[in-house]
C-alpha cells in the first residue's frame, strides 16, 4: 500500500495535523523501552477522539493494514515496535483523568495517564492505585493493561489484572464495547482477564476504570545484608512460613548492590553477596508487630546486617537504591539487557548458581534484581551494542535464562511480556497445541489480524525454524554442511 | 496422560459431545446440561503443594475439603473462601462455576487466585495454559477466562491456585443498623487501611470481619465499633456457604445480584448483602426473572439460584456485542460445541 493513498484514506476520518507520515516524524517512534529492536512506521496517528480511533481501525481492517497501539513506550519487550508497513497508534492525547469516585474508591481514565498520575490525582483523598511498575512515572495505564503489569508490590496487593474493574475497548472492526462493570464480576465468559495482558492482539483500549485503595497508614522497610545468596533466598521462605506476607520484598545481588550504591548512595553495604528490602505496611499497630516478627526472622535466617529504615526519608533512599538498578547498570556498561522469567522460589540459589557459569561461558558480565517475594527474576545482562558479537553472545545468554526458567518450572515473562523479544521462547514453553490455540482466540477477536501482528505468540513455523536450531542442544541441523 | 484423561481426549477428537461434573453440587445454576454428564471425581489428588511457595496444584476432581484440610495443616487457605454447597464440591468445580465467598471484597476471587490451568479443548486436545508461579504472562490468560465458564470453554483437568497464610486472628465486630446506614459506614470505613475481611448485613445488622495481626485486629474493632458477634465462624459459614435460613424459603426463589458496592439500597430489595454491598441476595416469586432488568439498570448482573428452576440458564442476558465476543470464543476453545452443551449461552450449540 502506498503511503499517500492510506494516509488519504486516513485523513477522512482524523484531523490531518494528527497523522504523521515524513521520516522525520515517524522516526521518534521508531521503537521502545526495547532499543534492540527498531522499526518506522508507514504512518503514526496520535488520536484525540474515540471516533478517530474507531475510524483508523476500521479504513486499515478495510485496507489490511497492521495497527500497532503504543502508550508511554516504556516497554521492555518490543510490544509497542512499529510495523513497518503500518499504523502506528498512539495514545497519548488520551490522558484525562475522567472521574474520580472516592465513596466507591474508583477511578475512571483514559488509557495514556500515567500510572503514577492516578496514585498522585486521588492522593488528597488519602487513596491510592496499587500496581508500580518501577517506570510508573512514565509508563501508560493503557500499557499496564497492555502488559499486565506488576511492580514491586504485587506479592500482596496484586497485578494489573488484580486492580482494573473495567476497560472500554475498540475492536479491530472499530466496534466499541466495555468489559467488566463496576460490580466485582460481570455475566458470560471473563473477558476482562483475557484482554488484560493480551499485548495489543485482541483490541485498543479507549478507558480504564481502576480499584483505589486507601494508603496504608504506616510503612517501613527493613534492609538486611547476606554473605549467601542462598541464606537470603531462604529467609524469604522463612517470612513467608511465618504466616507473613510483605507489602514489597525485594532482593538484589552483589554486582546490583555495587551498582547501585554508586550510583544512589542508599547506604548499602558493597560486602554484601545478597541484599533484602523487607517492606510491611498497615496500620500504626500491625506495622510494629509485623516488623518485630521480620527482623528476628531474618536474624535467626543468618542476616550479616540489619537495619530499619529510621524515618520516612530514609524508606525512600532505601527504595531509590532498587528502583534505579537498571539506570544504575546503565551507568557502568554501554548497554544492557533485562530478562524477566519467573521461577519457584526454592530453585532460585540453583538459577543464580547457573547464570553464574552462563556469565563465565559468554564471557559477559550480569547482576541481578529480583522480585523475590513472587520469583520474578529481572537478570541484567551487560553488553555494548558497538560489538556485534557482544550483541549476540547477550540474546544467547538472555535466551538461556529464559530457557532455564521454563526447565525448573517456571516461565519466560513475568511482568514485561512476550513482544518481538521472547517470541521465540515461547515456542519452548508452549506446545504447538498450545500456541495453535492462542492463534484461535485472537481471530475470535481479530479475524484479519491487523492488531499487532507478529508479536506474542509465535506461528509455528517460526518455531519449526527455531527449534531446527535448538532441539539437539546447540548443534546446528545438518552438521555435515558447511556455514558461515 | 491417564486412561481417563485419553478417554475425554479421544471422544472430543471424534467429535462426540461430552458434559463433565464434579461432585454435583452446584448443577442447579446454569442451563441443564443436554447430555448424560460424566463425573470427575475419579480423577483427583493433591500434585504438588510447598507452603513457602504459596502455591497448591491438583486434579480437578479432588474435593475442596480434602484440600482445604492440606492447607490448614500448614496454618494456609484459598484466598477467596469459596462456598461448598456439599461435601463433595471439588475445586474443579469450584473453578468452572467461579464462586467466591465472603473473603473476596478483601483477597480476591477465585479467578483472581488462579495461577494455571490445564484443560482438554473442544478438538480434544490436552493442553497447560498460566502455570505455578505468581507472575505470569507469557501467553494469553486463558486461566482466567476459564473460571466461571462452566466448564463450556474446555474440561479442566488440572489447577495451580495461590494460596496465603491464615490470619493471626479473626474477629467479627456486629453494628445494628439499617441496610442503607450500613453501607454508608462501610463507604466511611473503607476509607481507612483496615483490615477488613468481609462487610455483610443481614437481619438488621452490619457485621465487619477483621483479620490480621492480634494488635492491628484490636485497633480496627475499637475504632469501628459496635460489639464483637459469638461464634462469627458460624455466621460467615452461613453467608458464604448459603446454609443460613434466611437463604431458604420454601416457595420462593433465591437471587444473587452483583452490582457495584455503592449501588443505592433503594435500587434492589435484598434481604442480605454481602461483599460490602457488591453482592445482592433477592428473593422472588418463582418464575419472576425481574432481578436481570433490576441487576441491568444498576449496571450489574444476576443469577438465579433456584433449585426448582426448569427452564433457561438463569443468567444475566449478554448484550449484543458482549454475547458476539462470548460466542466467537466459544468457538475458538470448542468448535464443534461439544462440551457441556446447555450449560451457558442458551443453547447457542
Amino acid at each position: 500500500m502506498e503511503t499517500g493513498q492510506l494516509v488519504a484514506a486516513l485523513a477522512t476520518g482524523v484531523h490531518a495535523d494528527r497523522v504523521l507520515f515524513q521520516p522525520h516524524d515517524v522516526s521518534p517512534y521508531e521503537c521502545d523501552g526495547l532499543t534492540m529492536f527498531k522499526a518506522k512506521p508507514k504512518v503514526v496517528v496520535l488520536p484525540e477522539t474515540r471516533d478517530e480511533v474507531c475510524h483508523v481501525l476500521r479504513t486499515c481492517k478495510a485496507l489490511g493494514v497492521p495497527v500497532v497501539a503504543r502508550g508511554a513506550g516504556t516497554g521492555l519487550s518490543g510490544g509497542a515496535l512499529p510495523h513497518a508497513e503500518g499504523v502506528l497508534l498512539v495514545m497519548a492525547k488520551f490522558n484525562r483523568i475522567l472521574d474520580v469516585d472516592a465513596d466507591a474508591r474508583i477511578a475512571r481514565v483514559e488509557p495514556g495517564v500515567r500510572n503514577l498520575a492516578i496514585s498522585e490525582a486521588v492522593s488528597d483523598l488519602n487513596l491510592y492505585y496499587a500496581p508500580d511498575p518501577s517506570s510508573q512515572i512514565a509508563c501508560s495505564i493503557g500499557g499496564n493493561i497492555a502488559e499486565n503489569s506488576g511492580g514491586v508490590h504485587c506479592l500482596k496487593y496484586g497485578l494489573t489484572v488484580h486492580n482494573v474493574l473495567s476497560i472500554t475497548i475498540a475492536l479491530d472492526d472499530g466496534s466499541v464495547v466495555t468489559v467488566g462493570s463496576d460490580a466485582l464480576d460481570s455475566a458470560g465468559y471473563d473477558l476482562l482477564a483475557l484482554t488484560i495482558g493480551s499485548e495489543g492482539l485482541l483490541a485498543v483500549v479507549l478507558e480504564v476504570t481502576v480499584r483505589l485503595l486507601p494508603k496504608p497508614e504506616e510503612m517501613r522497610v527493613v534492609m538486611a545484608a547476606f554473605d549467601d545468596v542462598t541464606k537470603a533466598g531462604d529467609s524469604v521462605g522463612n517470612i513467608i512460613a511465618a504466616g507473613i506476607i510483605p507489602a514489597g520484598l525485594e532482593m538484589m545481588d552483589g554486582p546490583a548492590v555495587a551498582a547501585v550504591e554508586d550510583f544512589v548512595k542508599a547506604g548499602y553495604p558493597l560486602d554484601a553477596e545478597a541484599l533484602l528490602l523487607c517492606e510491611v505496611d498497615g496500620t500504626r499497630e500491625e506495622v510494629a508487630d509485623e516488623l518485630a516478627r521480620v527482623e528476628s526472622i531474618l536474624k535467626e535466617s543468618g542476616a550479616t546486617m540489619l537495619r530499619v529504615a529510621k524515618n520516612e526519608d530514609e524508606r525512600l533512599l532505601f527504595w531509590k537504591g532498587r528502583k534505579s538498578a537498571f539506570p544504575a547498570v546503565g551507568r557502568i556498561s554501554p548497554d544492557y539487557y533485562c530478562m524477566d522469567g519467573t521461577i519457584p522460589r526454592k530453585h532460585l540459589s540453583l538459577v543464580l548458581k547457573r547464570m553464574r557459569e552462563m556469565s563465565e561461558r559468554y564471557d559477559l558480565r550480569c547482576a541481578n534484581v529480583f522480585h523475590a517475594g513472587d520469583g520474578n527474576l529481572h537478570p541484567l545482562i551487560l553488553f555494548d551494542a558497538n560489538n556485534p558479537d557482544e550483541v549476540k553472545r547477550a540474546e544467547d545468554f538472555g535466551a538461556e535464562i529464559l530457557e532455564l526458567s521454563v526447565e525448573v518450572g517456571g516461565t519466560i515473562t513475568g511482568e514485561h511480556g512476550v513482544g518481538v523479544e521472547k517470541i521465540n521462547e515461547m515456542c519452548v514453553q508452549f506446545s504447538s497445541d498450545e500456541l495453535t490455540q492462542f492463534h484461535t482466540v485472537k481471530a475470535a477477536f481479530d479475524p484479519t489480524g491487523i492488531l499487532n501482528p507478529g508479536k506474542a505468540v509465535p506461528t509455528l513455523n517460526r518455531c519449526a525454524e527455531f527449534g531446527k536450531m535448538h532441539i539437539h542442544h546447540g548443534q546446528m541441523p545438518h552438521p555435515e554442511l558447511e556455514r558461515f | 496422560m491417564s486412561d481417563f484423561i485419553a478417554t475425554l481426549c479421544s471422544q472430543l477428537a471424534a467429535k462426540q459431545p461430552i458434559s463433565v461434573i464434579g461432585g454435583n453440587t452446584k448443577g442447579f445454576l446454569g442451563g441443564r446440561l443436554i447430555d448424560e454428564p460424566l463425573s470427575m471425581r475419579e480423577h483427583s489428588g493433591i500434585l504438588s503443594y510447598e507452603p513457602t511457595e504459596l502455591v497448591l496444584t491438583a486434579k480437578s476432581g479432588t474435593t475442596l475439603a480434602e484440600i482445604e484440610q492440606c492447607l490448614q495443616d500448614a496454618r494456609q487457605m484459598l484466598p477467596f473462601e469459596p462456598p461448598r454447597f456439599g461435601e463433595q464440591s471439588t475445586i474443579g468445580g469450584v473453578m468452572a462455576t467461579g464462586l467466591s465467598g465472603p473473603r473476596r471484597m478483601h483477597l480476591g476471587s477465585a479467578r483472581d487466585c488462579v495461577l494455571g490451568v490445564r484443560l482438554i479443548n473442544g478438538l480434544g486436545q490436552h493442553l497447560k495454559f498460566g502455570g505455578e508461579v505468581m507472575k505470569n504472562v507469557a501467553g494469553y490468560d486463558l486461566s482466567r477466562l476459564s473460571v466461571g465458564a462452566y466448564g463450556t470453554l474446555g474440561i479442566l483437568t488440572e489447577i495451580s491456585v495461590k494460596v496465603l497464610p491464615m490470619p493471626e486472628i479473626e474477629q467479627t465486630q456486629s453494628l445494628e443498623c439499617s441496610q442503607a446506614e450500613a453501607l454508608e459506614i462501610l463507604v466511611r470505613i473503607g476509607r481507612h487501611p483496615y483490615p477488613i475481611s468481609a462487610a455483610a448485613w443481614i437481619k438488621g445488622a452490619l457485621a465487619v470481619r477483621l483479620s490480621g495481626a492480634a494488635s492491628g485486629v484490636a485497633s480496627a474493632a475499637a475504632a469501628i465499633g459496635g460489639t464483637s458477634l459469638p461464634d462469627s465462624e458460624t455466621f460467615w459459614a452461613g453467608l458464604r456457604d448459603l446454609s443460613a435460613t434466611e437463604f431458604h424459603e420454601a416457595g420462593r426463589w433465591l437471587w444473587r445480584l452483583s452490582v457495584a458496592p455503592t449501588t443505592p439500597v433503594s435500587a434492589i430489595d435484598a434481604f442480605c448483602f454481602d461483599w460490602a454491598g457488591g453482592q445482592r441476595w433477592v428473593m422472588t416469586d418463582p418464575d419472576d426473572y425481574s432481578p436481570f432488568d433490576i441487576a441491568s439498570e444498576c449496571g450489574g448482573h444476576a443469577i438465579c439460584f433456584a433449585k426448582d428452576r426448569s427452564e433457561g440458564t438463569g443468567m444475566q442476558p449478554l448484550e449484543p456485542g458482549i454475547l458476539s465476543l462470548n460466542q466467537r470464543i466459544k468457538d475458538a476453545m470448542d468448535p464443534h460445541g461439544l462440551i457441556n452443551r446447555g450449560r451457558l449461552l442458551g443453547g447457542t450449540h
